[in-house]
């Protein structure tokens, strides 16, 4: 046959067959290694390299686990692995409150980077609207981008995305389970669930404390804190400004 | 270290692609040509983690990593026994799918086989220039050749190619 330099050029555009990245990275070491907890949420598999843990989610199996990994949360190839006790202690302590994991966030970009960390201040038994992330982060429209990127998170239940839910009052979704896995691991967190649905319908967004004069998101720590008899409850940062009130400056109900 | 690892991730997939086309090309069957790719990337990689980072940053990767194929690629078609030349396209592809594809795959195979059939110095010039698109500069440093060496090597392995070559193999 006649071999032009045409054809030459197209041999040239062959692409790589699937899987050749993953291997090479697997051989040469850089797999993140994988493996199943027994934790207060039930069985979690979670995947993790030398920057922290990349992946995580309640899969029925292994081979599952892996599939979801590959499909949904990037390129990165997983092979067992056996955790340090460290690991294993700090998995633990993240899904009660304390927070010692360090996460790998690489491959997401900068924006979804800033919603998932904004997510991490959370604390435990908390709960804030999209808007206030979205806010937050210096995007105060991007609500819905917010929630895109919350629905995305690769390693839910330890970035606690379950912690971010409608203004009004609908639990919104969850990439962890659904809503009702939302409403499970918030309540075993301590979240009154149905009282603050119930808030919200109402069109409650803030808790007004009169003996200090600052207003809260009612699951803030100083909120809940105040006696019930000294509770004001507020409709919007309107009503809040103009009976007085100052916003909190832990859980910023409003830029302070 | 972490900084290496990086480096090497973004280097897996800048030019998994090529270095593939480089293996298929110089090999001319897809079997040789992901070993040849796969090979490279990990030669690389030991070398990279006992490069100190100035060099690791310097690097002229492209240019790098098509000297280390074309040497794995020699130590194959170089080994004794029977080698492999793709005629029917059976194996798996990387995007398998609707009949123009078969057809392409089919008129590449040809391509390959028609390269395989060239001698080794041939070959060699004209891939790295020709399918790879090096420069002339590039292809000579890759092949530690002197650029003079490189242009008629490659005028020499297109003639032939276009099926012009009335001179016979002499090696």
């Amino acid at each position: 046959m006649s071999v032009s330099t045409a054809d030459l050029k197209r041999l040239g555009e062959m692409k790589a067959p699937a899987g050749l990245a993953e291997r090479v990275l697997a051989g040469a070491g850089l797999a993140d290694e994988y493996a199943r907890f027994d934790t207060v949420i039930g069985a979690v598999f979670v995947a993790w390299n030398r920057n922290g843990v990349s992946a995580a989610a309640r899969s029925r199996s292994a081979h599952e686990f892996e599939e979801y990994v590959r499909a949904d949360v990037g390129r990165r190839p997983l092979r067992p692995g056996t955790p340090s006790a460290e690991m294993s202690q700090r998995i633990t302590d993240e899904l009660s409150g304390k927070r010692t994991l360090r996460f790998d966030l690489r491959g997401l970009t900068e924006f979804e980077q800033a919603v998932l960390r904004k997510a991490r201040e959370i604390p435990y038994g908390q709960v804030r609207p999209y808007s206030w992330v979205a806010r937050e982060i210096g995007h105060p429209s991007a609500v819905r981008a917010v929630g895109t990127a919350l629905a995305n998170n690769p390693i839910p239940y330890f970035i606690p995305c379950h912690r971010v839910v409608r203004a009004d009052g609908v639990i919104g979704n969850y990439g962890g389970g659904g809503p009702e896995a939302k409403k499970a691991i918030l309540t075993l967190e301590g979240v009154r669930v149905q009282q603050l649905a119930e808030l919200a319908r109402a069109g409650v967004r803030y808790q007004g404390v009169k003996t200090t004069g600052v207003y809260c998101y009612p699951t803030c720590h100083h909120a809940r804190r105040a006696h019930e008899r000294n509770v004001v409850w507020l409709h919007d940062v309107n009503e809040a400004k103009s009976a007085g009130f100052r916003p909190c400056k832990v859980c910023r109900p409003a830029a302070a | 270290m972490d900084g290496v690892e990086h480096v090497f991730e973004r280097m897996v997939h800048d030019h998994q692609d090529r270095l593939y086309a480089l293996g298929y090309a110089l090999t001319g069957n897809r079997h040789d040509a992901e070993e040849v790719a796969q090979d490279t990337l990990l030669r690389a990689y030991r070398a990279l983690v006992r490069y100190p980072p100035e060099r690791v940053r310097d690097l002229k990767q492209r240019a790098w990593l098509h000297r280390i194929a074309v040497n794995v690629a020699r130590n194959r078609y170089r080994r004794p026994g029977p080698r492999m030349v793709e005629l029917n396209g059976s194996e798996q592809d990387a995007a398998p799918g609707p009949e123009t594809r078969a057809l392409q795959r089919l008129e590449l195979d040809g391509v390959a086989a028609a390269l395989a059939c060239l001698p080794e110095r041939y070959r060699e010039a004209v891939v790295l220039r020709c399918v790879q698109d090096l420069s002339y500069a590039e292809a000579a440093e890759v092949l530690g050749q002197p650029i003079g060496t490189v242009k008629s090597n490659v005028h020499r392995g297109l003639r032939i190619l276009r099926g012009e070559n009335d001179e016979r193999f002499d090696s």
